[in-house]
């Protein structure tokens, strides 16, 4: 299998295999991730980081990734700076930037922006986020951490939260779908998981259920999904507060909860998770933001070719 | 085509015959294929002619032989059209048009945001399903569109 080279748009182009091989290869970074041992893998290499919309924890791990194996970060810095204020096209701030790196981040406000990109570049383009389109490495992490935190193969899991609009989850479900996970969709009625999506997993192959108790869905899965619904989603404010108030976990709400339930959240989280679950042992959602680490130096080390499979 | 009709709009003697078009489409069917701007013979068009399966649009092309994969895009909009070649006023050719599986530069993304839509130098291009209804699935940004296509041409 070829990852040098390779452009990570969405994770529609990764069979379950590739996914396999890049959590393998995240496992063996962890020790490096944490600092407990030193690399030198991408050294000489040099990674452009453009991301035209903030972001805090990609942008952060993604460097801290590629600092970890000895390689060089570019940043865009300031838009207002750039050529881009001055009304550059993204191709031709692609083309210019892949004379100066060997890999491209980027985060960017257009759906299938990553896309574009790479019919522009020679070198691989990361997709960071596109709009409200694709965000792969979020997913590979999130794979990561249920592998390291709970398993893969016959996953029971729930989602809890803004289904619609959420492509994290959109992303994850069709993720797990390839492992035939049985998904249990937890949200209020404006916010259920279109129906379209649904119907996509059960043809490949997950057990598809939805609900709007998160009570009951606790007590069956191994790993609760957690996302932030949205207050801009809402006309009407209270109406968010009821919704809001009703897809919240609290230690009270797990204290007859299995010992192996896990609770993920991508975050920030605002006040779906309070903050007295995160001393418990089913409060993963920290180690997850680190898991991005290994995984995002997985990544930059399969498709610059420093590792192949 | 009967006499009455053939009085209406004569027969040509080489070019292209677009038969069988879904009644209203005929100008939209130009409009995909460029026409008059790539073409610079005569270019004659029937509205609600009456045909065998009720009635239909027929587009006549002078001095121009379409290429059917260049035509098959009309599929999008046409679906039961057929394409005549003639030459020397006789029907050398004659095909049905096929849906493609990909279609470039002939629809606009119905997504605002989608990079398609912006200033980059990019076409619009989009994987074709018929699983039903058609389906145009924006290579993009992964959005559909399955309901007026017509209305969504470049």
């Amino acid at each position: 299998m070829k990852f040098k080279g390779h452009h990570i748009i969405s994770m529609t182009s990764f069979s379950k295999d590739m996914i396999d091989i890049i959590l393998e290869t995240a496992e063996g970074m962890e020790p490096i991730a944490l600092g407990k041992q030193k690399s030198d893998l991408l050294s000489g290499k040099v990674l452009a980081v453009l991301f035209f919309e903030p972001s805090t924890r990609t942008r952060m791990s993604f460097e801290t990734a590629m600092y970890r194996l000895g390689g060089d970060v570019l940043n865009l810095g300031s838009i207002d700076a750039s050529s881009i204020a001055k009304g550059e096209t993204l191709a031709d701030t692609i083309r210019v930037v892949d004379g100066y790196a060997d890999a491209i981040v980027l985060r960017h406000p257009k759906e299938g922006a990553a896309l574009l990109a790479s019919e522009f570049s020679t070198v691989p383009i990361l997709n960071a986020g596109d709009g409200a389109g694709h965000h792969p490495t979020q997913t590979l992490l999130d794979l990561y951490t249920i592998k390291r935190e709970s398993h893969l193969d016959g996953l029971k899991i729930a989602l809890a939260g803004d289904l619609k609009y959420g492509r994290t989850v959109h992303s994850l479900c069709y993720a797990l779908s390839l492992y035939g996970a049985d998904i249990t969709l937890i949200s209020p009625m404006e916010l259920r998981m279109p129906e379209e999506i649904i119907k996509d997993l059960e043809k490949r192959g997950a057990k598809v259920t939805e609900t709007d108790s998160i009570e009951h869905a606790i007590n069956e899965v191994d790993v609760l999904y957690m996302t932030r619904i949205q207050k801009e989603r809402f006309l009407d404010p209270t109406e968010y507060e009821r919704v809001a108030n009703n897809l919240k976990i609290t230690p009270e709400l797990l204290t007859n909860a299995r010992p192996e339930l896990k609770i993920l959240h991508p975050l920030p989280r605002v006040n779906e998770i309070h903050t007295g679950v995160d001393e418990t042992t089913h409060a993963c959602y920290f180690r997850q933001a680190f898991y991005g680490v290994p995984v995002r130096m997985a990544l930059l080390a399969l498709v610059l070719g420093a590792i192949e499979v | 085509m009967n006499e009455e009709q053939e009085l209406r709009v004569k027969r040509i003697e080489n070019g292209t015959v677009i038969d069988h078009i879904t009644a209203g489409q005929a100008l939209n069917v130009l409009k995909i294929l460029g026409i008059p701007d790539s073409s610079q013979g005569v270019v004659s068009v029937l509205l609600n002619s009456p045909g065998k399966f009720g009635i239909k649009d027929v587009v006549k092309i002078e001095k121009r032989e379409l290429n059917v994969r260049e035509v098959d895009r009309i599929a999008l909009i046409a679906p039961n059209a057929t394409i005549n070649i003639i030459r020397n006023f006789n029907v050398s050719q004659k095909k049905k048009v096929h849906i493609p599986n990909f279609v470039e530069g002939v629809v606009r993304c119905v997504n605002p945001n989608c990079i398609s839509n912006s200033n980059e130098p990019v076409t619009s291009k989009f994987n074709v399903s018929v699983d039903g209804c058609l389906r145009l699935r924006c290579t993009y940004c992964g959005r559909f569109i399955s309901e007026d296509i017509a209305k969504h041409l470049l």
